[in-house]
């Protein structure tokens, strides 16, 4: 705090030039502030890596005690936890591909084409983005509940695709309403029908858009834990799984999978980033 | 003639399987809550409809501060976000450069680590023998009766944590839009710093804030994760109840009621300000 405080104290003994030099200190005192803003929310991150190296004797793992890779070793030893891994990553990779086709079916129509009853698909559309995750949730397992459908891997699908959809088509349809029609146009001039127009042109074009999309609804997915507990029934994901195990104390092999999931998802969107700057320059 | 019909029915054929989905799993169950808020009986012997308007009013006075303290926590968080996120938002758009994108990353780092296992993260973090509270201890500036873990303190830090980077962004997004030319005409016209913020950029960033408002207090207000994991039993909050309702006491009824008056509250707050203000901004701020 105090090398914080310093800059403005020192600011009215250099009087003449005051204006242009209280921007530039100003700027650097807020440069100052972004970086600590940054630094505490990467904190909890860096104790959850830390602690993935923890030489702590069994599944209590609150204090230090040394530096081992043992958990990395043991990473699969725990079959409940792993089984929870392998639930998340399938519901999030069918969940992602379901919500894809059935967004980009509503982002491309909602891009392209006046209709009755567009208003109230993007009121609905609205919603389900701004509805509370606890409510979202808690309505589904009403509904299950009266039609005494069982709850598993397949309720909490259905549920990952219907917070899912209005993410892609959001996505979709902001890609479809800036693209250049005069190209389609073109096609159908060169005696192209709508359909093979459409898949040849328009699909093509718009691809990044769904990529993102699914990329946006898997990552929503995996993370996805208040929707989650409601349509789980006794399935556990790996939200779910580290929630259940809060109060036994949470194995150091969850410190090591969140490493990775980390690892893994910090190094696709930097890879991502890479290459959408490089896509504008090709074409 | 055919081709017209057909171009016409194109846009129903490509909404139909999304839209029914989000009918089914999204509207329906509004409706199936509501019933279900207004039946008797229990989960062995199954639910008949009786209109039974007194699950309303025993489980309002049951838990209204539950409730009332909800919509607190969730106000002060998102009061908080606004000061802590607006200058951060105003720095990377105004002064990030060429590294605006590499600041935004760095900003949704917390994302890509499970939401409970950040808060329990944070939970290890402030507990009593943790990093923080130990050597504070230890060289006695604080007694043995001092906790944050437990406190409204540690709950609304956790939201505020937790959701920051959904009031930056927006806030950027509105900045970063903002033209130049503007801020220069306003210098230009001898506006000083001051005023060029309070009378230009403020007020086009407002729209900005009002998304981050939308995107941060309706889920801070009814998150159940920070208070489980940070708080006691003195900052239980509405969201928590409703879990225990309909996960452990298998009370539909009751956990349906309140849902139900959660989320009334929370979408006529909500549609009214989208009334008010447009619901583009908060969509454009979505597709990001």
């Amino acid at each position: 705090m105090t090398t914080l405080l310093a800059p403005s104290s020192s600011a009215p003994s250099s009087e003449a030039p005051v204006k242009p030099r209280r921007r530039i200190k100003g700027a650097s005192f807020m440069h100052a502030y972004v970086w600590v803003i940054i630094a505490w929310l990467v904190l909890p991150i860096a104790v959850m890596i830390a602690f993935g190296f923890n030489d702590t004797p069994g599944r209590y793992n609150q204090s230090w005690v040394g530096f081992t890779f043992k958990w990395y070793g043991k990473l699969f030893e725990l079959s409940n936890l792993t089984q929870a891994l392998i639930n998340s990553l399938v519901i999030a990779l069918v969940s992602s591909l379901l919500a894809g086709a059935l967004g980009t079916g509503i982002g491309y129509a909602l891009g392209r084409y006046r209709f009755r009853g567009s208003g109230s698909l993007n009121l609905i559309m609205f919603a389900t983005i701004s509805s509370p995750e606890l409510i979202m949730g808690a309505s589904l397992l009403t509904l299950f509940a009266s039609l005494q459908i069982g709850l598993g891997a397949v309720t909490i699908t259905i549920a990952h695709v219907m917070f899912s959809i209005s993410f892609v088509a959001t996505v979709v349809r902001a890609r479809v309403m800036t693209l250049d029609r005069s190209v389609e146009e073109a096609a159908a001039d060169l005696g192209a029908t709508p359909l093979v127009t459409f898949w040849k042109v328009t699909f093509p074009i718009i691809l990044p858009a769904v990529f993102s999309g699914v990329l946006l609804a898997f990552a929503l997915s995996i993370d996805d834990f208040i929707v989650t507990n409601f349509t789980a029934g006794t399935t556990e994901t790996f939200p779910l799984f580290i929630w259940g195990a809060t109060r036994v104390g949470i194995p150091p092999q969850v410190n090591v999978m969140g490493t990775l999931i980390f690892a893994v998802g910090v190094l696709f969107a930097v890879v991502a980033n890479i290459r959408s700057r490089r896509t504008p320059k090709a074409d | 003639m055919k081709n017209r019909v057909k171009r016409q029915l194109a846009p129903y054929l490509l909404v139909l399987p999304g839209g029914i989905w989000l009918l089914i799993f999204f509207a329906v169950p509004m409706i199936t809550m509501l019933s279900l808020s207004l039946q008797e009986g229990d989960i062995v012997n199954g639910y008949r409809f009786t209109g039974h308007w007194q699950t309303y009013v025993d489980a309002l006075s049951a838990y209204e501060s539950q409730i009332v303290r909800s919509l607190i926590y969730g106000a002060i968080a998102t009061i908080i976000l606004i000061a802590l996120a607006f200058p951060v938002a105003y720095w990377i758009a105004f002064h990030g450069g060429k590294r605006k994108s590499t600041y935004l990353f760095l900003l949704l780092l917390p994302f890509f680590v499970s939401f409970v296992l950040r808060t329990i993260s944070w939970g290890q973090i402030l507990a009593d023998e943790g990093p923080v509270i130990s050597p504070l201890r230890s060289i006695g500036l604080v007694g043995d009766s001092f906790h944050i873990l437990g406190t409204p303190f540690a709950v609304i830090g956790g939201l505020v944590y937790n959701f920051l980077p959904f009031m930056v962004l927006p806030i950027y997004v509105a900045l970063e839009r903002i033209d130049p030319r503007v801020v220069e005409a306003a210098r230009d016209l001898y506006a000083n710093p001051a005023t060029t913020f309070r009378k230009v950029i403020f007020p086009l960033a407002v729209p900005g804030v009002f998304a981050g408002v939308l995107m941060t207090f309706v889920p801070a207000s009814s998150d159940y994760v920070n208070s489980a994991v940070l708080g006691s039993a003195g900052t239980t909050m509405i969201g928590q109840v409703i879990q225990a309702q309909y996960l452990v006491n298998s009370d539909y009824p009751t956990a349906s009621a309140l849902s139900f008056v959660l989320m009334a509250v929370l979408l006529i707050g909500v549609f009214l300000y989208a009334r008010m203000l447009g619901t583009e901004d908060v969509m454009k701020v979505a597709a990001r």
